[in-house]
C-alpha cells in the first residue's frame, strides 16, 4: 500500500495546563499534561475514532488540533499548512478549513438566534456571500442535514436534542471546512436519536470527503462510525489500529478491559464472556503514576512497568500499534 | 404475595404551560429477591414512576393522579408522613444518578453513613460508627477508618457512587431503587459499580429496581425488564424473551438502534420522528407516529399492557388482537 501524504498530521503534540494555587500570591502547584506527545495522520476523507475515559485529554487534543488552544509543544499540519504557525488575520481566516461540533448542542447554539441567524453568520463571518445568495444556501444546508426548510425561522428551544444536533451540524458546514472535528456530538442523545446523528455523520463524511476526527468515551458508537480507532489514555494514545481489529484483538490491556466493560445488550453473549475488571480509578492527571500511565491498574504489571515509558510498536497486522513494554508476552 | 405492587400509577405535572402526562397508568409488581430494570429514553417516565413511588416529586407542581402501590399492606402513595418516612431509607433505599449533588458537601462521610441508622434505629454512636466501618469496606473502599472521616469532594466519582449505595444499604432494605447509578462514570468504573450491586444483592437477598437508558446495563444485572415510552410501560418481559423474542414494535426498533449490536459499516437503524409531546399525548397508542407497523386503529384506541406469551405483557394493539409479531 502506497503512503499518499497525509491530509492532517499531528506531530509530538503537548498541551500542558498550569495548576496555581493560592489567591494573591499565586505559586506553581503542578502542570496538567492533558495531551502529551500525540501524533496521528489522517488520510482524507478518513473518519478516526478517538475514544478514552474522562480526563484522559482526548476534547484537549481535539480542540488543540483546531487551535483552539495553543499547544505547549509540537506541530498540527492541515493539507501541507502549519496551523500551530498560524496567528491573528491568517490563523481566524484558515477555520474555514476546520469546524467543530460540540457535545451539548444546549450549549453550543445562542439562544437568541434563529437557525437562519446562526447559519448565515457562519457564512458572512468567513466568505462573502452577498446577502441575497444567504436564504438558498441556508435552505439548502438545512436539507443536507435533514432538517426541513421550515426550520429557518425556529430558535433552538423549539427543536429536540437531536434536531439541535443536526443545527450544530451545518452550522460546521456552512463555511465548507475539510476536517470536522465532533467532540462527544452523540453523548447527549437517546439511543434512537443517537443512530440518526451517526448515520448522518458518515453520509456527509462520504459525500462531501470529510475527514472527521469522531471523540467519544463510547467504543461501540466509535466503532461503528470509524474506520481507526486511537485509544487514549492519561494524555497519550496507548493502541491504534483499523476499528474492526483493535475490537476484536485489543493489543494493550486498557483496551481489552475498556472493550470488555461495555455492557452488551444480549443476555447470551454477556454472560458468556470474559470479563477484565480493572481495579481503581483513572489516576488526576496533575499526578500521573510514573513509566507507563496504566501500570497501576495493569494486571500484567511488572516492576519495570514503573520505570520505562513505553512507546507505540506494530504487532500482528500492519497499522495496529500498542504501547506495552510486554506487548509480545501478553499477545 | 410481591413485595411491591405497582397498581394504575398515574402522575402528572401542573404547570403553567399545562398538564404534563408523565406517568399513566403503570402497573407492575417486584418479587422479593428479584432485580427488575425499567429502561426508556428520556421523558418516558421511568425516574416520574420511581420517585413517585418514593413521594419524592415536588408537590405542586406534580401530582399522583391515581394508582395504588403496596409494599408489605401499606398504600405508598396515600399513606400519611410518618409511615412513609418510617419504610423510606429503612426498607426502601435510592441512590441517584450523580453522586456529586447527592451527598451532602459539608458532612464526613461517616456521619453521612450513620445518619440513616440514627434516624431509623435506636443505636449509640460507637455501634453505629462500627456498622459504618463495615459497611464501607463491603462496598470495596480501601482503608476505610481513614475514608470515614474524609469530606465527599475528596472522593472521585465511582468512590462516592459506592458511599451511596453504602448509605442505602447499611439498613438493610428490602428494595433498593437505582436510578440511573452509573450514567454519570466511565465505563471500567460503572463495570466496577454493576458488579457491586450485584455482589450486595447475593448478600442481602434484596430486589432492586434498577432504571436506565442503557438496554446493555439492564441486560447485564436484570431478572425481567421493563420498557417504558411516553409514560406507559410497552412491554414487560424476562431479560432473554426481552432480548431474543421481544415483541413490541418499540422494542424491537429501540434494540435494532443500538450501535453495538449492528453490523460495522452499514447504516445504523433508526426509529424515524421524536419522542412525543407530554403535553398532547395522542389517545391511542404513543409510539403510533412513529411507528412502521401502526395500523388506522392504533393512533385511536388506548391500549395497555397485557399477556401475550408466558409471563410476557406487550402493550401493542396488533400483537395483542392479531398474535403476530409485528
Amino acid at each position: 500500500m502506497s503512503q499518499p501524504r497525509p491530509f492532517l498530521q499531528i506531530d509530538d503534540l503537548k498541551t500542558h495546563f498550569r495548576v496555581e494555587k493560592g489567591f494573591l500570591f499565586k505559586r506553581h502547584a503542578g502542570t496538567v499534561k492533558a495531551v502529551d506527545g500525540v501524533s496521528l495522520e489522517l488520510r482524507q476523507g478518513e473518519i478516526l475514532g478517538l475514544v478514552g475515559e474522562s480526563g484522559c485529554g482526548k476534547s484537549t487534543l481535539g480542540r488543540t488540533v483546531l487551535q483552539l488552544i495553543h499547544p505547549t509543544a509540537g506541530r498540527v499540519i492541515l493539507d501541507g499548512r502549519r496551523l500551530t504557525d498560524l496567528r491573528g488575520r491568517v490563523l481566524r481566516e484558515s477555520r474555514c478549513a476546520y469546524q467543530m461540533i460540540f457535545q451539548d448542542p444546549y450549549a453550543s447554539l445562542n439562544p437568541r438566534m434563529t437557525v437562519f441567524g446562526a447559519l448565515a453568520e457562519a457564512m458572512r463571518a468567513h466568505r462573502k456571500i452577498p446577502a441575497s445568495e444567504l436564504p438558498a444556501r441556508v435552505a439548502a444546508l438545512l436539507q443536507k442535514v435533514g432538517l426541513p426548510p421550515g426550520a429557518q425561522g425556529k430558535y433552538p428551544h423549539e427543536f429536540s436534542g437531536g434536531q439541535r444536533q443536526r443545527v450544530a451540524i451545518a452550522r460546521a458546514l456552512a463555511v465548507e471546512p475539510q476536517l470536522l472535528v465532533a467532540d462527544e456530538p452523540v453523548s447527549a442523545l437517546d439511543v434512537s436519536i443517537q443512530a440518526q446523528i451517526i448515520n448522518l455523520l458518515a453520509g456527509l463524511s462520504r459525500e462531501m470527503g470529510l475527514t472527521l476526527l469522531f471523540i467519544s468515551h463510547d467504543l461501540s458508537v466509535v466503532k461503528h462510525i470509524s474506520e481507526r480507532i486511537a485509544v487514549m489514555y492519561l494524555g497519550r494514545i496507548v493502541e491504534i489500529g483499523p476499528a474492526a481489529r483493535v475490537f476484536e484483538h485489543p493489543l494493550h490491556p486498557y483496551t481489552r478491559a475498556l472493550i470488555s466493560a461495555i455492557p452488551i445488550p444480549d443476555p447470551r453473549r454477556e454472560s458468556a464472556r470474559a470479563r477484565v475488571l480493572l481495579p481503581g480509578d483513572p489516576p488526576s492527571p496533575l499526578n500521573p503514576p510514573g513509566g507507563c500511565p496504566f501500570h497501576p491498574r495493569c494486571v500484567y504489571a511488572e516492576p519495570r512497568c514503573a520505570q520505562m515509558v513505553p512507546v507505540l510498536e506494530e504487532f500482528g497486522e500492519p497499522a495496529h500499534q500498542a504501547s506495552c513494554i510486554r506487548l509480545k508476552e501478553i499477545n | 404475595m410481591p413485595l411491591l405492587t405497582v397498581n394504575n400509577l398515574s402522575t402528572a405535572f401542573h404547570t403553567r404551560n399545562g398538564v404534563v402526562r408523565a406517568v399513566n397508568g403503570v402497573s407492575f409488581d417486584v418479587e422479593r429477591g428479584e432485580t427488575l430494570g425499567i429502561v426508556g429514553e428520556s421523558g418516558s417516565g421511568k425516574s416520574v414512576t420511581c420517585h413517585s413511588l418514593m413521594g419524592l416529586l415536588p408537590t405542586p407542581p406534580a401530582r399522583v393522579e391515581s394508582g395504588s402501590a403496596m409494599f408489605d399492606s401499606v398504600n405508598l402513595l396515600s399513606c400519611g408522613r410518618r409511615q412513609i418516612e418510617e419504610i423510606r431509607g429503612r426498607r426502601i433505599s435510592m441512590i441517584f444518578q450523580d453522586p456529586m449533588t447527592s451527598l451532602n458537601p459539608y458532612l464526613s462521610i461517616g456521619e453521612q453513613l450513620m445518619e440513616p441508622l440514627f434516624i431509623h434505629e435506636k443505636i449509640d454512636r460507637a455501634s453505629a460508627g462500627k456498622r459504618a466501618l463495615a459497611m464501607l469496606g463491603e462496598v470495596g473502599i480501601s482503608d476505610p477508618d481513614q475514608r470515614l472521616k474524609m469530606y465527599p469532594h475528596q472522593f472521585s466519582g465511582g468512590m462516592r457512587q459506592r458511599v451511596m449505595i453504602a448509605m442505602a444499604l447499611i439498613t438493610r432494605p428490602d428494595l433498593l431503587i437505582a436510578d440511573e447509578p452509573t450514567t454519570a462514570l466511565d465505563v471500567t468504573v460503572q463495570a466496577q459499580i454493576l458488579d457491586l450491586i450485584r455482589k450486595m444483592q447475593g448478600e442481602l437477598g434484596m430486589a432492586v429496581i434498577l432504571v436506565s437508558h442503557d438496554l446493555g446495563i439492564v441486560c447485564s444485572v436484570c431478572d425481567r425488564v421493563m420498557v417504558m415510552y411516553g409514560g406507559q410501560l410497552m412491554e414487560s418481559a424476562t431479560t432473554a424473551e426481552i432480548f431474543h423474542q421481544p415483541k413490541h414494535p418499540y422494542t424491537r426498533a429501540l434494540q435494532r438502534s443500538i450501535p453495538a449490536l449492528q453490523p460495522k459499516g452499514g447504516e445504523l437503524h433508526t426509529i424515524p420522528g421524536a419522542p412525543p409531546d407530554l403535553h398532547h399525548l395522542p389517545p391511542g397508542c404513543p409510539f403510533a407516529p412513529r411507528c412502521g407497523q401502526a395500523v388506522d386503529y392504533c393512533a385511536r384506541e388506548p391500549v395497555g399492557l397485557r399477556e401475550t406469551a408466558a409471563n410476557h405483557s406487550t402493550a401493542c394493539l396488533r400483537v395483542q388482537r392479531e398474535n403476530i409479531a409485528v
